[in-house]
């Protein structure tokens, strides 16, 4: 989990994403955040985050991009 | 004759009153209650201010509601001026400086409505339509005269406000649809926020052939998968979207297992459109018409266009095409004569009714850009002077180059960086890329965007593949993606300035 707030962190520094619970629905994210996420999760957890995981609530939080991950690292 | 940009909505109004003219997610209206409000806005404006040609600044947000005040300012005499409150308060403060809003009408709740003073949307849309007012003010009414303000960003800081009137957005409008026959049932999936030039090819387009806006929420582009379904659900007809949103859906492959859209037209504009993302969606959508626009804000959204006839190859660049009806679109060489011979590059100008009034309240801005054409001494011919180079190919389609400004001599060689650009952009590992040249360390710099780091060697063994060793870059800086402006271009800039920092 701290990988993954570091990660997002470097992105979007001004963002808190130890709190921030509405990334997508109240825009705290842009879509070339979100690029940027996709990639460095996928390079860094070694999971492919696919088009169909890009849905609000993966990407709402932190913790639930993490629980996100999760389930991708289990299912390989 | 049509010379308010208003007649077009009143003639929808009473052919098809009940039809769906504005719809956001949550909320439309027809083209009868878009009459109605708007007109209340405009009584609303005109009863406050009592004035004309003036600005009123809109803070906007993604709904009908931001429409609606811009023709209700319209109805009042006046000219709207777009603004994202979601800027940095100095530089709205900058452009409230250069502008003097008469007024600022608050859409939506995150307008900074603490911090001026602002007439909230709701309130100016209450009010009683007062007929004899409006009809006086139509019949003082120009079609030289103002209809909007777009702010871009100045070389020098300071934000420009381009003026367009009514006539030149007519004029849009008008070629547009000689162009593309856009049919009434067509609905305008827009993405361009509308403090950005390229809304209002959806604004106008539809009112100009009866169609639909459909706004499309800012969170779907974050989101593809979604994306192409709320476009589906909404029966979306046309996109004139900027190339970053397009690829977006392409980079994400988001239309790979999605039930296919049915699209008529796919157009696109705002930078060079990388032609492997559009092969992603010539393949995915392929009953639809591509068409490359070009053009800056100052020439009213584009005053050229190419139909995409056949497939192109990764590493070729899609032409910039031919001026639309009415624009006149020409090259011009240093010493301000016309170039009429293929394959020779000049500063692309234009000419024509599509020319913005100038920059708001900047005489001397203005007729830096804004000259009168050199080689005709005996009138008054205006021209925009683009800054950006162009050549015709020999099929005589307009080729886009690059900025003025981004022609290098570099060991003895003299370099477009544009070219450089197409190059990067066609190799399967870079994302998009850009570069930029390092005068003082006499380096071409690549600044690039990729899935994966540690490629700089494949990288540059492709390049070398593709251009003669002196156009390859000297340094490769990888992003895990690179900055962007407001209008979604790359912004250069930015990277420049991180050149000086290492």
């Amino acid at each position: 989990m701290d990988q993954l707030i570091e990660i997002m962190s470097r992105i979007r520094p001004d963002i808190d994403f130890m709190t921030a619970t509405t990334l997508i629905d109240d825009d705290l994210l842009d879509s070339f955040d979100i690029i940027a996420i996709v990639g460095e999760v996928n390079h860094e957890f070694d999971v492919e985050i696919n088009v169909n995981d890009l849905l609000p609530e993966n990407f709402n939080s932190a913790s639930a991009l993490y629980e996100l991950i999760k389930k991708l690292q289990e299912e390989d | 004759m049509i010379h308010n940009v208003l007649q077009l909505l009143e003639k929808n109004a009473i052919s098809d009153p009940e039809k769906i003219a504005l719809r956001d997610e949550n909320d439309s209206v027809t083209y009868r209650e878009y009459h109605e409000y708007t007109r209340r806005i405009g009584t609303y404006i005109a009863h406050r201010c009592n004035c004309r040609n003036k600005p009123v600044a809109v803070f906007i947000d993604r709904t009908i509601h931001s429409i609606m005040s811009f023709m209700g300012i319209a109805y009042s005499g006046n000219f709207y001026v777009p603004i994202d409150p979601t800027m940095p308060k100095d530089r709205i403060d900058l452009i409230f400086g250069t502008l003097n809003p008469v007024m600022i009408i608050a859409c939506g709740t995150n307008a900074l409505t603490e911090e001026y003073d602002t007439v909230p949307f709701t309130e100016a849309a209450e009010a009683k339509i007062d007929e004899l007012l409006l009809k006086t003010i139509r019949e003082d009414s120009l079609d030289v005269d103002p209809l909007y303000s777009i702010f871009t960003s100045g070389s020098t800081g300071v934000p420009k406000g381009v003026l367009t009137s009514h006539r030149s957005v007519l004029d849009l409008v008008g070629a547009f649809q000689d162009a593309f026959s856009f049919p009434k049932e067509s609905v305008f999936g827009n993405q361009a926020p509308f403090d950005f030039d390229g809304s209002n090819k959806d604004i106008y387009n539809a009112l100009n052939c009866g169609g639909t806006v459909q706004i499309v929420p800012k969170k779907y582009f974050k989101m593809p998968k979604l994306l192409v379904d709320f476009l589906r659900d909404r029966k979306v007809t046309s996109l004139i979207w900027v190339v970053s949103a397009l690829r977006i859906v392409a980079d994400f492959q988001a239309l790979d297992e999605a039930e296919p859209l049915n699209l008529e037209n796919v157009m696109f504009s705002g930078e060079v459109m990388p032609v492997k993302s559009l092969n992603y969606w010539m393949e995915h959508v392929p009953g639809a018409r591509y068409v490359n626009l070009y053009g800056p804000t100052e020439i009213t959204c584009n005053c050229s266009y190419y139909v995409v006839e056949r497939r192109y190859a990764n590493d070729e660049t899609l032409p910039i095409g031919k001026a639309f009806r009415n624009s006149r679109v020409f090259l011009m060489n240093e010493q301000g004569q016309k170039i009429t011979e293929k394959n020779q590059m000049g500063e692309i100008c234009v000419a024509g009714s599509c020319l913005a009034l100038g920059y708001w309240n900047a005489p001397e801005v203005t007729s830096r850009a804004f000259i009168n054409d050199p080689m005709v001494p005996e009138y008054s011919a205006r021209i925009y002077k683009t800054g950006d180079l162009g050549f015709y190919n020999d099929r005589n389609e307009l080729m886009f180059v690059s900025r003025k400004d981004n022609q290098v001599k570099h060991m003895g060689h003299r370099i477009e960086l544009g070219e450089i650009e197409v190059a990067l952009n066609s190799i399967d590992l870079i994302t998009i890329a850009c570069c930029v040249y390092d005068k003082e360390h006499e380096k071409i710099v690549c600044f690039y965007q990729s899935k994966e780091a540690d490629q700089e060697r494949q990288i540059a063994l492709e390049m070398m593949k593709k251009l003669p060793k002196y156009m390859c870059p000297n340094v490769y800086i990888r992003y895990d993606r690179l900055p962007m402006n407001k209008n979604g271009k790359i912004d250069r800039v930015k990277l420049k300035e991180s050149l000086k920092e290492q």
